[in-house]
């Protein structure tokens, strides 16, 4: 399928989807999916980085916070618009992931995983000691009451907007890894200095992968100080966020935009459906066992089960 | 490629007719809220849940209210705000609860009340900073006895003691976690100096995962301020007493925020390093005549919290935890049905006869009058919990209607 | 700003105490990562297992906790072993271990915590010992024995840490293996229980690092991920695979946070710590003593 005719369906899915929803009458699917929709994001995002190039990003919280972050600033200095919160969010976040990208310069593997840790540590405090955005004390973020589009609440809205969102986020991850820009990163991921040598451009590769990649994250993260209408450092700094936007891709698989997918929406609906069904400790033991148990038993992902499956049938 | 799309979305519709799928037989009048069950707030989180389950069973064991019995629906919150939107749609939507109450803390009360505001519920919160300051929402209530202003209330014993004492200290020293709860008090102290015209010679905050508090109280002690008000968690509140004592820090008076001292961990923990720190309570065995019932509501939460790995004493959350569940019982009584509105109203004019004493709500849905304790430690001999359960090892300050004694300073001098 | 001499005198010793502490926590990850290239991130997780298991024994016999830790050390010592060979047989043996590895031992972690807080409940637990309020004064300078004690245990097993990789065949052999696996097979010794045995020793550490911990501060299930970071820059810092490497980068990293505390203030210490592991990683990719 051609990227164009794969946008044009993406979007259109998006839309039917929205329209579909309309019909839902209980709000608990669009906080649940919200959810399930922001992490599909942040693995799609993640794996650009980390599953086509192969630089491990530790730090997925930094850049996830660096897009909610932009939106209270905005919140705070002008009351923008929705729509204008999500792009300058997702800007700064691509210049933080430009920054990150010339880390890779001089840094490979576990030392590149470490160097986004410690970004993160470090952009946390200075969230905590700006006092501008609530530092420590967190901001409130109060959604408006006039909702645009006719929609019955604002939770609606911000589902729409994910929606929308990840349609852009998997085209976006589609159309990287179906290009000459996938096969080069896949090139890096194999062997840099290979690369390096056969012509590829590697660090203008590496840079502009790592920049999606941050941008996509922090795309994700700008509607969620109005999902919370309350947002502090420590939540939107979640260890959650980097854990699962590493653990989703590699349980659905790294090597297509599909894995990620996959992933993000078998271990995100697991966890708000354990969320609310055992509700004690045992929630996050059954997350720790299921990552536990697919890294074990589908080395390559459930996208590696299909194409074995696939090509045992042929 | 478009097999795999149609997978997807068949997977999605099937997903969300699952979560549509409506709940069934609804019975018992039930009560829906999250709580923090795991996570770095699980231990109050847990004894409060507790405190919540002994008053359900309490009432059904008289019948229910409104000749219901009375459920409590729960979902553990991991202490993480991003999971609080979903959990209070499922129960609004999904299992259709007939009322709201809040989880512990500011970090899950903020997430609920946009949705609490959409469906106009009356919604009680437990132990929120000034939740409603931004909201200004007229159905929602709390029961930290903080007063209408959470950040003045909760300074201003300390201040007052402190201005009380002769002859008059002139400087002082503020330092903080950098979290939610410790920023308000600061933010409090810091209009209190300005009210009684102290100096500020040191105001600084540090991160929640110190390990050292030493360089912290050193610098402090080279400021030689008169009185060091101190705003923390319970690890950090740990840290701070410990490296007061190994520093020799000497201070007219030392505490005033300190989040920790008030559970059977740190009290038995730290022993005698709590002589002569001033703190807050919101209740110690010192004032029992002033709290008629609570003495079977303790002993009854004792006995399970043992059980259950939390906080023995259960002096701190538990009991208001119980009293934010009799406000709703009496409010739902007197006006005889689920009504928000009426409840809220009712809410709004009426005294409630608690646990923890006699409540009255202001506007913004706040104590009208603050009620914090402030308190001194002393004579405390040894590490074991039993001390902790008599009189006599805890002097009250303040409020004067509650008073048991005076303040003894210089700091210093309480560890002999 | 001024900087009197007590309390810069007073700032250096609480960081070189604080120090030995964070080289006690990253010890075993200097190994299991540094050397053997497993991402251990559970292992603050077992630091806190370590935690528990003095905290228990000393409710019930009153033995000191770190005394108790160096006894039942075999213990953490055998589920290591345990440990490294599930971690062998799904991973190392079939050439994919790093990232895939990594979200094995996340998993663990949570597990572990999840197993913490069902067994022993949410509450912070402490453990007091004989020491635990004396602090000894020499001129102004104090020393707080809450904190000089673990610090003393904690060089000296770094040190024999140390002085066993470098001083014993099977040490040697350890070093060998984070070196070249391939030579260690031709010269007849199977790297895969050599790794075993390090891997095990690493968590063997990690056991010990919590009777520290709980000596310093309460602790509660949940702690653990608040280190992560902290043992991971401690260890690429200090250079990887470097044991002198890591006590050296615990001393900068202590007495960096001991001095921003003191002087500038306690709210910017994580951010000139990672700065600094930024920093160095910037200029100088294989830490202060690395190769």
């Amino acid at each position: 399928m051609k990227n164009r005719t794969f946008a044009a369906l993406a979007f259109a899915t998006a839309v039917a989807v929205i329209a579909a929803s309309r019909l839902i009458p209980n709000d608990y699917f669009f906080s649940a999916a919200y959810t399930v929709l922001q992490f599909i994001i942040l693995a799609t995002a993640w794996n650009i980085l980390g599953g086509y190039t192969g630089y491990v990003n530790f730090g997925s919280a930094a850049f996830f916070a660096t897009g909610a972050y932009s939106s209270v600033f905005l919140y705070k200095a002008l009351h923008a618009p929705l729509v204008v919160m999500i792009v300058t969010g997702t800007l700064a976040a691509g210049l933080l992931g430009l920054a990150v990208g010339y880390l890779t310069l001089r840094m490979r593997g576990v030392f590149f995983a470490i160097a986004t840790l410690a970004l993160a540590v470090v952009l946390y405090t200075f969230v905590v000691n700006w006092d501008y955005v609530g530092g420590a004390r967190g901001a409130y973020i109060i959604q408006p009451r006039v909702i645009p589009f006719g929609l019955p609440r604002y939770i609606h809205l911000l589902y729409s907007a994910m929606v929308l969102m990840t349609a852009l986020a998997l085209v976006i991850a589609r159309a990287i890894e179906t290009s000459t820009i996938g096969r080069g990163l896949a090139a890096i991921r194999d062997d840099e200095l290979a690369a390096e040598c056969a012509g590829v451009p590697t660090l203008r590769l590496k840079l502009f992968s790592a920049t999606v990649s941050g941008a996509l994250m922090g795309m994700a993260g700008t509607t969620f100080p109005y999902y919370l209408a309350y947002i502090e450092p420590s939540a939107a700094f979640s260890l959650s966020y980097a854990v699962n936007s590493i653990a989703m891709p590699l349980i659905g698989g790294m090597m297509s935009w599909v894995g990620p997918v996959i992933g993000a929406v078998l271990l995100g609906s697991v966890q708000q459906i354990v969320q609310v069904t055992i509700s004690s400790a045992w929630n996050l033991l059954i997350v720790g066992v299921l990552l536990v148990a697919f890294v074990t038993l589908a080395p390559n992902g459930i996208m590696g089960w299909v194409d074995a499956w696939r090509r045992k049938r042929r | 490629m478009n097999r795999l799309t149609t997978w997807f979305t068949t997977g999605l519709i099937v997903f969300s007719l699952a979560l549509v799928a409506p709940a069934l037989a609804q019975q018992p009048l039930k009560i829906g809220f999250g709580m923090s069950l795991t996570g770095p707030l699980a231990g109050n989180g847990k004894a409060a849940l507790i405190a919540m389950q002994i008053w359900a069973e309490d009432l059904n064991a008289k019948g229910g209210l409104l000749g219901r019995k009375v459920e409590l629906v729960y979902y553990d919150d991991q202490t993480n705000p991003s999971t609080v939107p979903s959990i209070y749609n499922k129960l609004l939507d999904v299992d259709k609860v007939d009322l709201l109450v809040s989880g512990y803390g500011t970090n899950v009360i903020a997430p609920a009340m946009p949705i609490v505001m959409q469906r106009n519920m009356a919604f009680m919160g437990l132990f929120g900073l000034n939740v409603n300051s931004k909201f200004d929402y007229d159905r929602y209530f709390q029961i930290m006895p903080a007063g209408p202003e959470p950040a003045i209330g909760w300074t201003q014993g300390f201040f007052d003691i402190a201005m009380g004492l002769s002859p008059k200290p002139q400087t002082i020293a503020l330092v903080g976690a950098d979290a939610e709860y410790p920023a308000l008090a600061l933010e409090g102290a810091r209009a209190q100096v300005k009210r009684t015209g102290l100096k500020v010679v040191y105001d600084k905050t540090y991160p929640p995962n110190t390990v050292d508090f030493s360089p912290i109280v050193r610098a402090i002690a080279a400021t030689n301020a008169d009185l060091v008000f101190v705003a923390s968690y319970p690890p950090d509140s740990a840290g701070m007493v410990r490296a007061a004592n190994e520093v020799g820090l000497k201070a007219r008076m030392f505490g005033g925020g300190l989040v920790g001292p008030q559970f059977a961990a740190l009290k038995t923990q730290l022993g005698p390093l709590l002589n002569g720190i001033v703190n807050y309570e919101t209740y110690v065995p010192d004032v029992a005549g002033k709290f008629p019932f609570l003495e079977q509501f303790l002993a009854k939460y004792q006995g399970r919290a043992i059980r259950e790995g939390v906080d023995p004493l259960g002096f701190y959350l538990p009991p208001y935890a119980y009293a934010m569940m009799q406000v709703l019982e009496q409010a739902i009584k007197a006006t005889g049905g689920l009504d928000q509105a009426k409840l809220a109203d009712y809410m709004h004019t009426y005294e409630f006869d608690t646990f923890v004493g006699k409540v009255r709500f202001a506007k913004n849905g706040e104590w009208a009058q603050p009620r914090m304790l402030t308190v001194q430690y002393h004579s405390v001999i040894g590490n074991d919990l039993e001390q902790w359960m008599r009189p006599g090892h805890v002097t009250v300050l303040y409020p004067a209607s509650y008073a048991t004694g005076t303040v003894k300073a210089p700091y210093q001098d309480n560890k002999k | 700003m001024e900087f009197p001499t007590a309390l810069v005198l007073n700032a250096i010793i609480a960081g070189l105490l604080l120090g030995g502490f964070y080289a006690a926590l990253s010890v075993g990850i200097s190994i299991s990562f540094g050397m053997l290239d497993v991402v251990n991130i559970a292992h603050p997780a077992f630091i806190i297992l370590g935690s528990y298991i003095a905290y228990i024994v000393n409710g019930w016999m009153g033995v000191d906790p770190i005394v108790v830790s160096l006894v039942v050390s075999p213990l953490f010592f055998a589920l290591g072993i345990l440990l490294y060979r599930i971690y062998y047989v799904c991973f190392e043996r079939r050439g994919q271990e790093s990232l895939r590895g990594l979200a094995f031992f996340f998993g663990i972690l949570f597990i572990t915590e999840v197993a913490l807080v069902l067994i022993f409940g949410v509450d912070y637990r402490m453990v007091r010992t004989a020491y635990s309020e004396t602090t000894w004064r020499l001129g102004p300078v104090d020393f707080p024995m809450r904190l000089v004690v673990p610090f003393l245990v904690s060089v000296t097993m770094v040190v024999g840490v140390q002085l066993f990789l470098t001083h014993t065949f099977f040490g040697r052999a350890v070093l060998a293996v984070a070196q070249d696996p391939l030579a260690l097979r031709l010269m007849g010794v199977n790297p895969t229980r050599v790794k075993g045995l390090a891997f095990a020793l690493s968590i063997a550490t990690a056991g010990v690092a919590g009777a520290f911990l709980i000596v310093i501060q309460p602790v509660q299930p949940a702690i653990g991920r608040e280190y992560i970071g902290l043992v991971f820059a401690i260890c690429v810092l200090g250079g990887m695979g470097s044991i002198w490497g890591t006590l050296l980068g615990a001393f900068v990293l202590g007495i960096a946070e001991s001095f921003t505390s003191t002087f500038f203030g306690p709210s910017w210490a994580p951010a000139v710590s990672f700065g600094l592991l930024l920093a160095a990683l910037g200029f100088k990719p294989s830490g202060l003593l690395g190769r």
